[in-house]
């Protein structure tokens, strides 16, 4: 750890959060009028937690239950041959599928975008919903690839010395969304 | 995880865990409509079969596939190189047109070994069966059937076969099955018990993590899995045991004898069936006897292997992580 | 012919004396000889033995001069100070009748590197049926002693039964290659622990120890000597200390090898330890040492045996079997053996040069260090240590167990009847 780094500071904290999801959740109603066949997939790890949140909400709002499942893109990524292998997370698809259906991909940090472009791939090997939306909590910029969010929690401009991490209860024991200085990793590129 | 996959005695806990809850997923795979994952997109890798074992081939091959590899066939079965002196030189032959892993199946044990170990090629090798060697991925996707049943599928991942009773029966003189399951389930804390007439032993067998018996009544209602191995009709001849009839009823497991197993255990066989050897159709096609699932586990976990060997970068030996990194946050 | 003064050499290892050749005889070991008229070697300190005499060698000639040729293979045994190698019978064609073993012994008279002393098979064609001319060989040019269809056993208990008395009327030896082949059909490396986890078919102690116990009983029977080849077990010690406290005549050789490597190196698949009879285990090395040191086995032999580098460079199962040694055979007998303080030098020259001698009845060689006798000697320096370096053997194979393993000792000098074939760690 690069002890010169300032501590992380803090952009968004747990009632943020809370309240950027249930706006989330309003707008999906809205724009997908009701949101009657709003499939939400969560990409591992976060996104899944987020995912549920917002299902959660959605299911306030609606008064009905609304499929939420996740769909790992490890072995979709471009950059598999850079690392040594990564473990993979559980793709879990509700039962009656995404064809025809409306998808919300849910990620905790838009960044180069490249996920979003494996979760694409991924969707496509598993069926073809009649519409794909993204859903993220933070959207820090820098993008790589021609994709954008249509609901977004915060817009964080950041600069790439800096790090964005995303903690939550499910998983980290508190809510939290962290600006930070980039650890000098050797050969760390991302 | 090593370049190379020779033995499941090089595997360790971590390792072997891994190997199953990726395979956990990888089989998740077969449940979807395109059954096909990009992962291994234009990496190229050669079946090497020097013996024929078209299960395990296909197995392999469905695997490659799966993963999205392009894949050669190469049977030396009847052709020139069928004599081992050319091992290096087809091995040679094939690296030069950009091979990147090697499955090998050979009758000779150590083969495997000999083609990672020697500086004949770069490739990552993968030990498909040699000689009475070991069969490192036939043990995995035993280990990943029995973590199935007897532990769960969702409760197994992350766990190893800690405390369960495995018994294997049959000809583990001559079976590379024998000994990497040995290998493997003695790591994931397994207890083995290996049940054989003593002819079909081998001499040196004290060292192995296990026991041994000659008696398998006495061991079948403590088993939490029964594993049952091929017996070849040719071994009669050698004078390993008397008759077909003599071996059937003294280690052949028939519906009597597995009335004798506990309500949960399972009848394990790696294939091919010697119906009438070494266990009856009534057990072979009873609900306890996971052969077909163990086919098809095979893919996933040979998936599994294929991954975790070829999916990420090359890395010398020294410069691996000891830790696999989870999936990080795009950042 | 030149005189040669060999200045401060430690005879046997004994205290620091001059020896001086003139032509091919010793003609006086003292101190302060003059070097009048004499080239001078000056030992300082090194160790000076009779030239070492190996009963136990491959040539391969003629049949397989790839691996292997009477010159290069003699050159490798004056590389090693041998002065004389016994020529194992399985070349191509066998070496069975008069004719081959003569065309041996020439070709080894005429390279001038150390003399070559055929071995004749037993039986014809090695084949373990019917008795070859024994007697013809022995009366040939070659003058035949030794018989051995090494490579084989003779298995049939009448065949070598016949063979150990027929060979009595001209005072021959039968030297028994020791494997029960049913009990050793498909027999890869040692049977035990490491055969049982790496897959390759056993080669047990037993098939060995069988042959053994039922020859030595058979030379008593009919009151032939019989000399045991490559002994690798302690069980065959065991049996070969009972037969010598009956009285049998029986005499018996260990490998070097087999007195320093064990069966664990196998875990490496490399053929290059492939060997016939296999690496043993911890314990028989040991029983082995303690053997040779007490006299229950008598010599060591090098069982030499150069294969071209495509038969060692596969998978286990398809290599053949044996290792080269007469190049590093001093090396590792003063490692196991003096290095350990089980043997002294007078021992080495004893186990390496004077009863091989004797067993095989080669005239001129194993002879005192004294005045009077044959000048074959050979200067070690006992000193150096260094690793093994295969590119720089004069065999034409390289398959040797040792490369890059430091060891001790290197021969120097060695002369074969007063003729210089070593000099300096060269070959003249």
């Amino acid at each position: 750890m690069d002890t010169q780094a300032p501590d992380p500071r803090p952009v968004l904290e747990g009632p943020d959060i809370a309240r950027v999801l249930t706006r989330i959740a309003h707008e999906i109603v809205e724009r997908a009028k009701g949101a009657d066949d709003v499939v939400l997939l969560g990409i591992p790890t976060r996104g899944v937690f987020l995912a549920q949140r917002i299902a959660a909400k959605l299911a306030e709002i609606t008064d009905r239950k609304i499929p939420v499942g996740s769909l790992d893109i490890t072995m979709y990524r471009d950059d598999l041959r850079l690392q040594p292998p990564r473990a993979l997370a559980r793709t879990e698809i509700p039962g009656d599928g995404v064809d025809g259906r409306l998808v919300v991909l849910v990620d905790d940090v838009l960044f180069s975008g490249r996920t979003i472009r494996a979760a694409l791939d991924a969707l496509n090997d598993i069926g073809r919903p009649r519409a794909v939306q993204l859903a993220v909590l933070v959207d820090r910029g820098h993008r790589e690839l021609p994709i954008r969010a249509d609901y977004v929690g915060k817009n964080l401009p950041t600069s790439l010395r800096e790090t964005v991490k995303v903690q939550l209860a499910e998983e980290d024991g508190r809510d939290t969304v962290l600006l930070g200085a980039k650890r000098t990793a050797p050969g760390a590129q991302q | 995880m090593q370049r190379h996959l020779i033995s499941a005695a090089d595997l360790t806990r971590d390792d072997a865990i891994r190997i199953l809850d990726t395979a956990e997923e990888m089989s998740r795979v077969a449940d979807r409509p395109i059954k096909k994952l990009p992962t291994l997109r234009g990496r190229t890798i050669v079946n090497l079969f020097f013996e024929d074992s078209t299960r395990t081939r296909i197995s392999f091959e469905a695997a490659e596939k799966r993963l999205s590899a392009d894949v050669i066939n190469f049977s030396a079965k009847g052709s020139s190189v069928s004599k081992g002196e050319s091992l290096k030189d087809t091995a040679q032959t094939l690296e030069a047109m950009g091979v990147d892993a090697v499955v090998i199946r050979h009758g000779a044990s150590g083969a495997p070994y000999r083609l990672a170990n020697s500086g004949w090629i770069d490739a990552a090798v993968v030990n498909a069966g040699d000689g009475t060697h070991q069969h490192p991925t036939q043990a995995l996707l035993d280990a990943f059937t029995m973590r199935r049943r007897l532990v769960g599928r969702d409760a197994g991942l992350g766990q190893d076969l800690d405390g369960r009773r495995i018994t294997i029966v049959g000809d583990i003189l001559h079976s590379r099955v024998a000994r990497s399951n040995v290998d493997l389930l003695h790591t994931l804390g397994a207890e083995v018990t290996l049940v054989a007439p003593p002819t079909l032993l081998p001499v040196g067998i004290e060292s192995w993590p296990c026991e041994i018996s000659y008696d398998l009544d006495a061991t079948l209602p403590k088993s939490d899995a029964v594993m049952m191995l091929r017996v070849q009709r040719e071994r009669m001849n050698a004078a390993f045991f008397p008759t077909e009839r003599e071996y059937s009823r003294r280690y052949g497991l028939d519906g009597e004898r597995m009335a004798r197993m506990p309500e949960h255990s399972i009848v394990m066989h790696p294939g091919p069936m010697v119906r009438g050897m070494e266990i009856t159709a009534e057990v072979a096609d009873s609900d306890r006897c996971t052969a077909i699932e163990q086919v098809a586990n095979g893919v996933s976990i040979r998936m599994a292997v294929l991954y975790l060997l070829l999916g990420g970068a090359v890395f010398e030996t020294k410069n691996v992580p000891d830790t696999l990194q989870t999936r990080t946050e795009e950042k | 012919m030149s005189k040669t003064l060999i200045r401060g050499a430690k005879v046997l290892g004994g205290e620091p004396q001059d020896v001086l050749i003139d032509g091919r005889t010793i003609v006086e070991v003292g101190s302060g000889l003059s070097a009048e008229g004499a080239e001078v070697v000056e030992a300082d300190g090194k160790v000076l033995l009779p030239g070492l005499v190996d009963l136990h060698t491959h040539l391969r000639e003629p049949g397989r001069e790839d691996s292997e040729t009477v010159l290069t293979g003699t050159r490798a045994a004056a590389s090693g100070g041998y002065t004389a190698v016994f020529a194992m019978a399985n070349t191509f064609p066998v070496a069975d009748t008069a004719g081959v073993v003569e065309q041996v012994y020439r070709l080894g008279q005429q390279h001038g590197y150390c003399d070559v002393q055929p071995i004749g098979a037993v039986t014809v064609g090695l084949e373990g049926r019917k008795l070859a001319e024994l007697g013809a060989m022995h009366e040939s040019a070659a003058g035949v002693t030794v018989f051995s269809d090494d490579g084989k056993c003779v298995d049939d208990a009448v065949i070598m039964r016949r063979a150990l008395e027929y060979v009595k009327a001209f005072g021959g030896v039968v030297a028994q290659h020791a494997q029960e082949p049913r009990l050793t059909e498909g027999a890869q490396m040692n049977e035990g622990v490491v055969s049982a986890e790496l897959g390759l078919g056993g080669w047990p102690a037993v098939a060995e120890e069988s042959i053994i116990a039922r020859d030595v009983l058979l030379a008593e029977h009919v009151g032939s000597r019989v000399h045991i080849c490559h002994l690798s077990t302690a069980g065959s010690v065991e049996i070969v200390r009972w037969a010598k406290s009956r009285g049998i005549d029986v005499t018996a050789e260990v490998t070097p090898h087999h007195l320093l490597l064990t069966d664990e190196l196998v875990r490496t698949y490399n053929p290059v330890y492939k060997v016939n009879p296999p690496l043993r285990t911890e314990r028989d090395v040991y029983a082995l040492r303690e053997a040779l040191a007490d006299g229950t086995i008598d010599i060591v032999a090098t069982d030499h045996a150069p294969h071209p580098h495509e038969d060692k460079d596969c998978e286990w199962a398809a290599a053949a079997m044996g290792m080269v040694g007469l190049e590093t055979a001093l090396s590792v007998v003063q490692e196991t053996m003096v290095d350990t303080g089980l043997l002294d030098w007078a021992g080495v020259a004893d186990r390496m040069s004077f009863k091989p001698a004797v067993i095989g009845r080669a005239a001129g060689h194993g002879r005192p260090v004294s005045a009077g006798e044959p000048a074959n000697l050979t200067l070690v320096d006992t000193a150096y240590r260094g690793s093994v370096d295969p590119a720089g053997f004069a065999s034409r194979s390289r398959n040797t167990p040792y490369e890059g393993r430091e060891l001790p000792g290197r021969v120097t000098h060695t002369w074969l009847r007063g003729k210089a074939t070593l000099v300096d760690g060269k070959l003249t």
